[in-house]
C-alpha cells in the first residue's frame, strides 16, 4: 500500500480542481460549489486512506516518492510525511470540505465572480498539502512564497472592509520572512554540499560551522516566526484574520499559521541542532510575551474576528514554548496542540462567521443578548468558545496540558507564567460569549430579519464534523498521539536533547517502540 | 616592406553577424528602391528573416571554440549562448516594433525632425505611416549586439558599442506621441551615451598604455605578469568599467534609464530592456572574467559596493514611482543590480547564472512592455499609474498576464524571477559574496512594494471614468506576449533545460 503516489496525487488533485472551477462560467454558481465541494471531499477520502496506510511506529518518513527536477541544483520534488506532516495533512483536508459548504453564500452578492472565490481556495489547498508534504527544502520553499498568492487575492478581493491594507500587509510581511529564509535556504545548499534533500541534509549540515549556522537558523526562524505568528511579528494577523472572509479566515489561523511552527519542527531543530538550543531561551521568552499579551490585546478586542486573531497569537505562543521546551511530551502537546487549535479556532471563526453573516457587523456591541434569538447558534458559539480555553472534555485541553506539563519538568518559571494565560483566556472568551449572546436582548438585533433565524440545516452540518472532533480528540487523543509522538521523539533525538528523568511519562504511556 | 597577410576568417563563426549586417544594407536599399506603400511589409518580413536566419547560424555554430578575424572576434560558449539569447529577444522586440494595428501607422513617426507642435507634426501624429527606417536600424543594433559580446580587444568592442549605440539614439527620437519627450530622451541618451563612451574610449588607451596590447588575452597576461605601473592599469580597468557600467544602467551610472525608458516608444523601450542589457552584461562578463581576473581582489569590493547601491537605489526609487514605464525603468535598475551580483561571483556558476538570469529577466521585460502598449487612451499609452485601478475587472485577462509578470520580477516562485535570483544569488554565495546576496535580499523586499502596489491597483480598485480601455492586441504582439508570459512560466517550472545549456556554455577562451 506504500507504494502507492498518495503525496504527489493528494497535492495534484486540488490544483487540477482549481484550474476546473476556474473554467467554470461565473453565472453557473451552483455548479462551481457543488464541483468543488465534491472535489475537497475526494481530497478527504483519499488522506483518510493514508491515514489507514501510515504506520504508526513504522519509519519516521512514509510515502516517499522523489522524480527529477531541476539537476543542476539537486532540487526534486520529493515528498515524504512524517507524523507530524500527516496529522496537518489530515487537518487541511477536513477543514476544507468544512470551510467551502461554511462559505456556501459568502459570494452571492452578484458582484464577485463565485467560480474564482472557489477555485482560489482549492488553489489554496493545493500549496497547503504540497507545502507540508515536501521533502525537499527547495521545493518547500516554493510552496512556502506560493501559498500567498491565492490567499492574498482571497482576502483583497474578497474579504471586509479594510482589505486592501490587510492583504498587502500580509503579503508583505509573509514575503519579507520569505526572503530571509530563501537567504538562508541558499546558505544552507552551498554549505550543506549542494543538495535540498531533507535526509541528506541532516547528515551533512553537521560540518557548518557553529556561527554561520546560527545565522542560518535565524533566516528559517524569522520566516516562520513572522508566518506563525510569534510576538513581536503578529502585528499583521488580526489585520487579516479581520478582513478575510470567515471561512478564509478559518484556513488561514487554522492551518496557513501552522506552517510557521510545523516549520520550526520539520527545518529549524533538525537541521541547525546546536543553534536552536543556543536560540531556545530567546524563542521561550517571546512565546511566553505572546500568550500573556495577546490574551490581553483580545480582551481588549470590540471586533470579533479580530479577537479570534488575537485569542490565535495566544495560542501560537503555547505552541511556541512546547516546541522549544525540548521534551518529547511538550514537543508532541504542541502538535497536537496545531491539530486541536486548527479545529477549535476554525470552529469559532467560522461560527462568528454565521453572526457576521447575518448582522452584517463584526463589532461585539452591535450584537447582545444574541442568545434569545438564535439559541442553538449561540450555543455553538459557547462549544467553540470553551474548546478555545481548553476546556477539560475539549481537545485543547489535552494538548495544552501536555505542553505545560512538559514544559514544567524542564523550565518551571515559564511554565509557570504560561499558566496565567489560561486565565487570560477564560476572560476573553467568556467575556465575548457573554457580551454577544447573553445578557438583555439588543433591540437593534431584532429589526434585523436574519438575525430571528437560527441555524440552517446547512450550517449544522458544517459544524457538526468539527464539534465531533473536539469532543472525540478530547476524550481519547490517543489515536493521533501515536502517531505524532515517533516523530516528535525522531526530532528531539535530531535536536540532541533527551526527557528528563523518570518524572516524565510519556502521553500515551509507554510509546511504541 | 613586409606582406600585408589577410588574417585568417572563419565565415561559419561570424555568419550571425554577417547575415545581420547584410540584411540591415538590403534594408537601406529597400528604403531607397521599394515603392512606400509595401516598404513596411517588405522591411518587416526582411528584418524577421535575416534574425531567424542569424539564429540559425548561430545554432549551426554551436560546437565552434574559436578566435577569428586577427584575433578581434572569439566565437566561444558565452558568445554563441549571449548572441542567440540576442538574437531571441529580438525576434520578440521585433513583433512589437512591428506591430501597426494598434494605432495608425505605428509607433513611431515619420519624420522626426518635423518642429513639435506644428501643423505639420498634428498631421503625422495623426494618419502618417511611420517611418520604416526602424527596421534597418533595430538590425544594425542587434548587429552591434553580437559584435559587442564577441569582442575579443578593446577596440572592436568599442567599435560594436558605437554600432549599437547609434541606431538606438534614433530609435529613442522616433515616438508617435509625446514627441518632446522623446526627442529629449534621444538627446539625453545620446549626450551621457558619448561621454561613457568617451571614458571607454580612455579607458582602453590606459589599458593599452598598460599591457602594450589591446587583445584581452593580452591584458590577462599583463595582469598576469606586471610590467608596468598599476595606476595605468586601475585608471584604465576603472573608466572601462564605467563605459559598461553605464550601458548595463549600473547605479550611479543610471541616471539616464528612466528618462529614456520613458521616453522612448515602447517597444524600443523594451528592445533596450532585453537586449542592451544582454549586450552589455556579456561585454562587462567577457572584460571581467577574461582580462582582468587577476585583479579580482581590487575590483570586487568597488564593484559590489556599485551592485548594493544599484540593487538599493533601484528598490527605493521605483516605490516612488507614479509612471509605469518609469517604474519599470527602476526595477531594470535593480534587476541590473541582481546580475551584477551574479557576475561578481568570479566562477563558472556565476557566469551561468548571471546569462540564465539574462534570458528569463528579457522574456518577462518584453512581455511587461508589450501591455504597456496595449493599455491606451485616446492620447496613446496611458501610463499613469493612477490611469490603470480597476483594470482587472475591465480586462481580466491583461491584468492576470501583468501580475504574473509583476510577480515574476517580484522573486515569487514558479516563475523565472524566482530560478534566475536563486540561480545569482546562490552563485554569489558559492563565489564567497555572501554580503552581496544579504543586500540582494533586502532589495528584494522593498521593490517588492511597487510591483504589489500594481497589482492592488489592477485587482482591487474600483475602475474609475478615466480607466483606459487595453486595445486588442494584433497578432504580432499577441504572440510577443504570448512568448514572453509562457517563457516567464516554463523558466520557473522547467528552467533545467536553459541552466544546463548555459552551464554547458560557461567557458571563456583566451
Amino acid at each position: 500500500m506504500n507504494d502507492f503516489p498518495f503525496l504527489s496525487i493528494l497535492t495534484l488533485l486540488p490544483l487540477v480542481g482549481a484550474v476546473v472551477v476556474a473554467c467554470i462560467p461565473r453565472r453557473k454558481a451552483e455548479l462551481a460549489k457543488r464541483v468543488t465541494l465534491a472535489w475537497s471531499l475526494v481530497v478527504l477520502a483519499l488522506s483518510i486512506f493514508m491515514w489507514v496506510a501510515f504506520k504508526a511506529g513504522g519509519d519516521r518518513f512514509q510515502f516517499h516518492e522523489s522524480y527529477q527536477w531541476i539537476p543542476s541544483w539537486d532540487a526534486r520534488f520529493t515528498f515524504a510525511a512524517d507524523g507530524i506532516a500527516l496529522v496537518m495533512l489530515m487537518l487541511i483536508a477536513v477543514l476544507m470540505p468544512v470551510v467551502i459548504l461554511a462559505s456556501w453564500h459568502d459570494v452571492d452578492d452578484g458582484q464577485r465572480s463565485a467560480p474564482t472565490y472557489f477555485a482560489l481556495l482549492l488553489a489554496f489547498e493545493f500549496t497547503m498539502i504540497g507545502v507540508f508534504a515536501a521533502a525537499d527544502v527547495f521545493l518547500f520553499y516554493v510552496f512556502f512564497e506560493v501559498m500567498l498568492i491565492p490567499m492574498y487575492f482571497i482576502i483583497g478581493s474578497f474579504g471586509g472592509a479594510r482589505r486592501q491594507y490587510a492583504a498587502v500587509k500580509f503579503f508583505l510581511y509573509s514575503l519579507v520572512g520569505g526572503l530571509f529564509m530563501l537567504a538562508s535556504v541558499i546558505g544552507l545548499w552551498v554549505l550543506g554540499g549542494h543538495t535540498f534533500d531533507f535526509t541528506r541534509l541532516l547528515q551533512s549540515v553537521g560540518e557548518i560551522d557553529q556561527n554561520t549556522a546560527r545565522w542560518l537558523f535565524l533566516g528559517f526562524f524569522i520566516a516562520f516566526a513572522i508566518k506563525a505568528p510569534f510576538f513581536p511579528f503578529h502585528t499583521w494577523l488580526p489585520d487579516a484574520g479581520g478582513a478575510a472572509p470567515a471561512g478564509a479566515a478559518a484556513l488561514l489561523v487554522g492551518v496557513m499559521d501552522k506552517v510557521g511552527t510545523f516549520g520550526i519542527l520539520r527545518y529549524c531543530l533538525p537541521l541547525f541542532p546546536e543553534a536552536s538550543r543556543w536560540f531556545a531561551p530567546a524563542a521561550l521568552v517571546l512565546a511566553v510575551i505572546g500568550i500573556l499579551y495577546a490574551a490581553l490585546l483580545a480582551i481588549g478586542q470590540n471586533d470579533l474576528k479580530r479577537l479570534v486573531s488575537y485569542t490565535s497569537i495566544a495560542h501560537f505562543g503555547f505552541i511556541g514554548v512546547g516546541i522549544f521546551a525540548f521534551t518529547t511530551q511538550a514537543g508532541t502537546g504542541s502538535v497536537l496542540y496545531m491539530v486541536n487549535h486548527g479545529l477549535a479556532t476554525g470552529l469559532l471563526f467560522i461560527v462568528v462567521g454565521m453572526y457576521v453573516a447575518r448582522r452584517g457587523s463584526s463589532l461585539v456591541s452591535d450584537f447582545g443578548g444574541a442568545g434569545k434569538l438564535t439559541p442553538l447558534l449561540a450555543g455553538v458559539l459557547f462549544f467553540a468558545g470553551l474548546a478555545s480555553l481548553a476546556l477539560p472534555g475539549t481537545a485543547p485541553f489535552v494538548s495544552e496540558f501536555l505542553v505545560l506539563i512538559g514544559t514544567f519538568t524542564v523550565h518551571k518559571a515559564y511554565a509557570v507564567i504560561a499558566t496565567v494565560g489560561i486565565i487570560l483566556a477564560a476572560a476573553y472568551v467568556l467575556w465575548m460569549v457573554q457580551r454577544t449572546t447573553q445578557g438583555t436582548l439588543n433591540p437593534a438585533l431584532e429589526e434585523v430579519p436574519a438575525m430571528r433565524k437560527d441555524m440552517t440545516l446547512r450550517e449544522k452540518v458544517v459544524v457538526a464534523p468539527l464539534v465531533l472532533l473536539l469532543l472525540l480528540l478530547g476524550f481519547y487523543p490517543k489515536p493521533v498521539t501515536d502517531v505524532i509522538n515517533p516523530a516528535v521523539q525522531a526530532t528531539m533525538q535530531d535536536v540532541g536533547k533527551t526527557d528528563p528523568g523518570p518524572t516524565a511519562v510519556t502521553a500515551n504511556g509507554g510509546v511504541a517502540r | 616592406m613586409g606582406d600585408l597577410k589577410l588574417p585568417d576568417i572563419d565565415y561559419g563563426a561570424l555568419m550571425p553577424m554577417l547575415i545581420l549586417f547584410g540584411a540591415a544594407c538590403v534594408g537601406i536599399l529597400v528604403e531607397a528602391l521599394v515603392p512606400r506603400r509595401s516598404r513596411h511589409g517588405v522591411q518587416l518580413g526582411l528584418s524577421f528573416l535575416a534574425v531567424v536566419a542569424s539564429f540559425v547560424a548561430v545554432i549551426v555554430a554551436h560546437g565552434t571554440r574559436k578566435i577569428t578575424i586577427g584575433g578581434a572576434v572569439a566565437v566561444d560558449g558565452p558568445t554563441l549562448f549571449l548572441q542567440g539569447s540576442i538574437l531571441a529577444l529580438g525576434a520578440v522586440s521585433l513583433m512589437l516594433i512591428g506591430e501597426r494595428s494598434l494605432e495608425r501607422g505605428g509607433p513611431f513617426v515619420s519624420q522626426a525632425a518635423v518642429t513639435v507642435g506644428s501643423q505639420k507634426d498634428v498631421r503625422q501624429a495623426g494618419d502618417q505611416p511611420g517611418a520604416t527606417e526602424v527596421y534597418p536600424l533595430t538590425l544594425f543594433a542587434l548587429g552591434g549586439m553580437l559584435l559587442f559580446v564577441s569582442a575579443n580587444d578593446l577596440l572592436t568592442m568599442f567599435v560594436a558599442l558605437e554600432v549599437f549605440s547609434l541606431p538606438l539614439y534614433l530609435l529613442c527620437a522616433l515616438a508617435r506621441r509625446r514627441r518632446l519627450l522623446s526627442q529629449e530622451a534621444a538627446l539625453k541618451y545620446f549626450l551621457l551615451g558619448s561621454y561613457a563612451s568617451a571614458f571607454f574610449l580612455f579607458g582602453v588607451a590606459l589599458i593599452y598604455g598598460y599591457a602594450g596590447g589591446i587583445s584581452l588575452g593580452a591584458v590577462h597576461d599583463a595582469v598576469a605578469n606586471p610590467q608596468r605601473s598599476e595606476i595605468l592599469l586601475y585608471g584604465g580597468l576603472a573608466l572601462v568599467a564605467i563605459g559598461l557600467l553605464f550601458k548595463a544602467a549600473l547605479a550611479p551610472f543610471h541616471v539616464w534609464t528612466p528618462d529614456v525608458y520613458q521616453g522612448a516608444p515602447t517597444p524600443i523601450t523594451a528592445l533596450m530592456a532585453a537586449c542592451t542589457k544582454v549586450a552589455a552584461f556579456g561585454a562587462l562578463l567577457r572584460v571581467l572574467y577574461v582580462s582582468f581576473e587577476g585583479v579580482r581582489w581590487d575590483f570586487q569590493p568597488v564593484l559590489g559596493t556599485v551592485a548594493v547601491l544599484t540593487m538599493l537605489v533601484g528598490a527605493v526609487l521605483a516605490v516612488t514611482q507614479t509612471d509605469m514605464k518609469r517604474l519599470l525603468a527602476y526595477s531594470s535598475v535593480a534587476n541590473a543590480g541582481y546580475l551584477l551580483v551574479g557576475a561578481l561571483a568570479l566562477n563558472k556558476e556565476g557566469l551561468s547564472s548571471t546569462m540564465f538570469y539574462l534570458v528569463a529577466y528579457g522574456f518577462s521585460v518584453l512581455a511587461a512592455f508589450g501591455i504597456i502598449t496595449l493599455v491606451r487612451d485616446a492620447d496613446g499609452e496611458a501610463t499613469h499609474l493612477s490611469r490603470w485601478a480597476g483594470l482587472g475587472r475591465k480586462s481580466p485577462l491583461f491584468a492576470m498576464a501583468f501580475s504574473f509578470i509583476l510577480l515574476a520580477f517580484a522573486g515569487i516562485p514558479l516563475t523565472s524571477g524566482f530560478t534566475s535570483k536563486f540561480a545569482v544569488f546562490g552563485a554569489a554565495v558559492e563565489g564567497g559574496q555572501t554580503w552581496l546576496v544579504i543586500f540582494g535580499v533586502i532589495s528584494s523586499m522593498l521593490i517588492a512594494f511597487p510591483y504589489l502596489r500594481v497589482v492592488v491597483l489592477l485587482w482591487l480598485n474600483e475602475p474609475g471614468e478615466t480607466t483606459p480601455t487595453v486595445s486588442i492586441p494584433g497578432f504580432m504582439t499577441a504572440a510577443a506576449l504570448t512568448i514572453g508570459v509562457l517563457a516567464t512560466f516554463l523558466l520557473g517550472v522547467v528552467p533545467a533545460p536553459l541552466i544546463d545549456l548555459s552551464q554547458d556554455a560557461a567557458q571563456f577562451i583566451r
